[in-house]
């Protein structure tokens, strides 16, 4: 057995936060975002810096901008979304710049494991211009973040560190070391540089140019871009691959006897290095997920030799070992490693048909993620379903009321949006009128639901939204928010509640309900939505995944009383079973919600003792 | 010997040469091969923790290790894949075949097992968790998973974990009953799982861990 000592098996997400503990960061903010969220959740056990769960990405992006004028070296995190959210400080931060150092790091989802769309973050880093580092383990990972506060304070600028799910949820080792405490500025007033009026922007649109062509250099001359000559290149020394991050680890398994340039500073594209590693070679590959970003860039520096990419790879989802050997045969199994070998390299069509490997069709029955056994929201989507409503979603387990049987959301865009979509739909079709409902999440209520509700109220609509107030952040894992009372250092704070902040808006129809009741729960939502002004229902009852009270009760199927309607199985609780021709609810799974008592007709649904 | 706690394959009848597997490995990964364990299951099974031991076992015997987790929607009963690789040096921290599947879900075993080498083996908890789908559509939960895997490979060992948990009165220590069934292949000593163990269970739960750690281990021999 060895002695481990200083090496840990971390995961991106808590290599950064150890990264931040290190590099003596002050402050850190977030909001929470799968696969970023756990890089806040470890930096909260570091007494030394200050944290918190912002309301939504802007203000955690704002708070930062804040926090680095105010001297302190500052994290911001968010998932790729996110930054969507926060783009509006973002863009003009790169025009400021900075006094503390300070690092965005921003965790994209290619193969969206738990996201809304795969969009490719890197772009905004061409966008801002602001620098952008992206580490391909774990180890980088928390190095990475001592290097973007350097960089920030040597170019005063923002730096981003860019990860993937597979950077942020993947473990690797990491040697990890003690705290460097940073020498804390101090705030001074400079209006020329944080005051952004469009005399002063202009001046420091120029200082922003001139600092991209200096990060460009260091970007050429740093370390952090490595050129990786495997021992043996006799046999593929002509072509030579460029990749970053993941791409880099799937690259170095499948090809081994290849030239690799590894870049780490992504954005500006070291040009220069890029030049020199292509030199002698005849065919550069550029290996990376989502878009073409750096095969588009190193395109544009017209090389002179063939440089292939995206026509063979597939523009979405991850890449994976697979499709790297697959490549990897294609390229030296066949006609195209030899006509480049003979300089030919215009002969033959080197465009694969069909290399793009298809998911199995799978005979295999699906299981999707779902609500939990006595999930709060299931009882509301029920009864959505019920009375035929148009039911505008939002971001967070309720989407998941989408899949059948609940079947009941018409829709889900991003953040905050389905309050604002309903008011839309309301207005374009009248004949929605009293059928259209809004839900969204506590969380995402505050995140981005207070505007357009207030924007509901000034337009006159009619509708109803339905705010699910479950006590917690749940789908990415049960963070606190604004209405629990806590804050993310464990401090008590005071509870936001989401029927004041409703009334105070001039929305005079508001409820509280609890799903549990399901014959009250209907009832409610039939009324509110009889009636002609906007209405707002505060269903709440906590996340069942908060805390498991045992119960002396059992919730049973009395077969002698059951019909076989099949109708509490339209109910969707994972813990109702039909095996062998009967209906059985699974005691392990059941947490003694007892809605489905008043889902059955006959009364076959009863409570006993244990 | 056939313990009544395993259904396995034909060739288990004739006793799996466990030496010979630690033999092969250790000479593979000494020559520079990863060894790559895939983790299936469902949402919720413990699939996390139970790559942990895994891994962290593999790394206590000087090994590089890398893990692949699946965060977020895990929790939400849905189908859930991870992986540990080992070696001299691992590069990519998601297997692409594997040389050993760890299934805590008959279903699920035989959704991945497309992922399975040639030569793998693969290791099976004797649980079925019916996907919500299968009461809302037309599609039915298969009857037999068992003959189909065996079309597909001889290599696998179906283990009655969650039943002998509960003989242990912890149903939630089948997982390690199934890591101690894949450390008779596999080139880590015992005191490193050992170690990985204690270190890594809730503190409350080592003694019966350790219990179900050589209850998988013998199962088979």
């Amino acid at each position: 057995m060895v002695n481990l000592k200083n090496l840990k098996l971390l995961t991106g997400n808590e290599a950064i936060a150890q990264g931040a503990y290190e590099a003596g960061v002050k402050i850190a903010a977030a909001y929470p975002g799968t696969p970023s969220t756990e890089i806040l959740e470890n930096i909260s056990k570091y007494k030394e810096i200050y944290c918190q769960w912002s309301v939504n990405e802007k203000v955690a992006m704002e708070f930062a901008s804040g926090s680095s004028i105010a001297g302190a070296r500052t994290l911001v995190a968010m998932k790729h979304v996110g930054l969507n959210v926060a783009a509006d400080p973002f863009m003009t931060l790169s025009y400021t710049g900075i006094n503390g150092g300070l690092v965005i790091v921003f965790a994209d989802d290619p193969g969206m494991h738990s996201s809304q769309n795969e969009q490719d973050n890197r772009y905004y880093s061409k966008f801002s211009k602001i620098p952008m580092l992206e580490p391909s383990d774990s180890q980088e990972a928390k190095d990475f973040v001592k290097e973007a506060l350097n960089m920030s304070e040597k170019f005063d600028t923002p730096v981003i560190i860019r990860t993937t799910t597979r950077i942020s949820h993947s473990r690797s080792m990491v040697r990890v070391g003690e705290r460097c405490n940073s020498k804390s500025g101090s705030y001074k007033k400079n209006c020329q540089k944080y005051v952004m009026i469009p005399a002063y922007g202009m001046q420091r649109h120029r200082v922003l140019l001139e600092r991209w062509e200096k990060l460009t250099k260091f970007s050429e001359n740093s370390e952090l871009n490595k050129t990786y000559n495997p021992p043996d290149i006799s046999l593929d020394g002509n072509v030579g691959i460029i990749t970053s991050g993941i791409s880099y680890q799937y690259v170095r398994e499948v090809f081994t006897n290849t030239p690799i340039l590894k870049l780490s500073i992504t954005s500006p594209v070291a040009k220069r290095t890029v030049k020199e590693f292509a030199k002698g070679k005849k065919l550069l590959i550029i290996i990376e997920e989502l878009e073409p970003f750096l095969e588009e860039q190193i395109k544009e520096a017209n090389l002179g030799i063939k440089i292939i990419g995206k026509e063979y790879f597939p523009q979405f989802g991850e890449l994976s070992l697979e499709i790297l050997e697959d490549l990897y045969d294609e390229i030296f199994g066949t006609s195209l490693f030899k006509a480049i070998s003979s300089g030919n390299t215009n002969s033959g069509n080197i465009k694969p048909e069909g290399n793009v490997k298809a998911p199995d069709p799978g005979s295999i029955p699906q299981r999707p993620p779902v609500l939990c056994a006595g999930c709060p929201h299931r009882p509301v989507f029920y009864i959505l379903k019920k009375l035929k409503t148009v039911v505008m979603g939002d971001i967070g387990c309720y989407t998941l009321s989408v899949l059948p049987p609940l079947s009941s959301l018409d829709s889900c865009l991003c953040m905050g949006a389905g309050i604002g979509q309903a008011l839309g739909m309301e207005k374009a079709d009248p004949e929605l009128k009293g059928r259209i409902v809004s839900v969204i999440g506590d969380s995402t209520f505050f995140h981005s639901g207070i505007t357009p509700l207030i924007d509901s109220v000034y337009n006159k609509s009619s509708g109803l939204i339905i705010i699910l107030d479950n006590r917690t952040t749940a789908m990415t894992g049960r963070q606190v928010n604004p209405g629990i009372g806590k804050t993310l250092m464990g401090e008590t704070t005071f509870e936001e509640k989401p029927e004041v902040i409703a009334r105070a808006a001039g929305i005079k129809n508001v409820k509280v309900v609890n799903p549990y009741n399901l014959i009250f729960l209907e009832k409610t939502i039939k009324e509110e939505l009889g009636k002609q002004e906007l209405s707002v229902i505060v269903s709440r009852q906590k996340c069942v995944l908060l805390d498991r009270t045992k119960s002396s009760e059992r919730v049973y199927i009395d077969v002698v009383e059951c019909a076989e309607c099949g109708l509490c199985l339209k109910f969707g609780c994972p813990a109702i079973e039909y095996r062998n021709n009967e209906y059985t609810i699974n005691e392990l799974l059941c947490t003694n919600c007892k809605v489905c008592i008043d889902i059955c007709k006959k009364g076959a649904i009863k409570v006993g003792d244990k | 010997m056939k313990d009544n706690n395993i259904s396995c394959n034909k060739s288990c009848g004739k006793k799996v040469d466990f030496e010979y597997h630690q033999r092969k490995w250790r000479k593979l990964i000494d020559d520079g091969s990863v060894l790559s364990v895939l983790l299936a299951g469902v949402g919720g099974q413990g699939i996390l923790l139970t790559s942990k031991v895994l891994s962290e076992a593999a790394m206590l015997d000087g090994l590089d290790v890398k893990v692949s987790e699946v965060h977020g929607m895990a929790q939400r009963g849905g189908s859930v894949v991870g992986s540990v690789r080992m070696g001299k040096r691992v590069y990519s921290p998601v297997a692409g075949k594997a040389d050993f599947i760890i299934s805590l879900e008959k279903l699920e075993a035989l959704r991945y097992i497309n992922k399975l080498k040639e030569d793998g083996f693969i290791i099976l908890s004797d649980v079925e968790i019916y996907p919500i789908s299968v009461y809302s559509g037309d599609i039915s939960y298969p009857e037999d998973i068992n003959p189909e895997i065996e079309s597909i490979t001889f290599n696998y060992i179906v283990v009655k974990a969650v039943e002998i948990a509960k003989r242990l009165n912890e149903a939630r220590a089948a997982n390690t009953i199934l890591l101690g069934c894949l450390s008779n292949f596999i080139p880590i000593s015992y005191k490193c799982w050992i170690e990985s163990i204690k270190k890594n269970v809730p503190h409350d739960a080592v003694d019966v861990n350790l219990k179900a750690f050589e209850e998988g281990k013998r199962i088979i021999n």
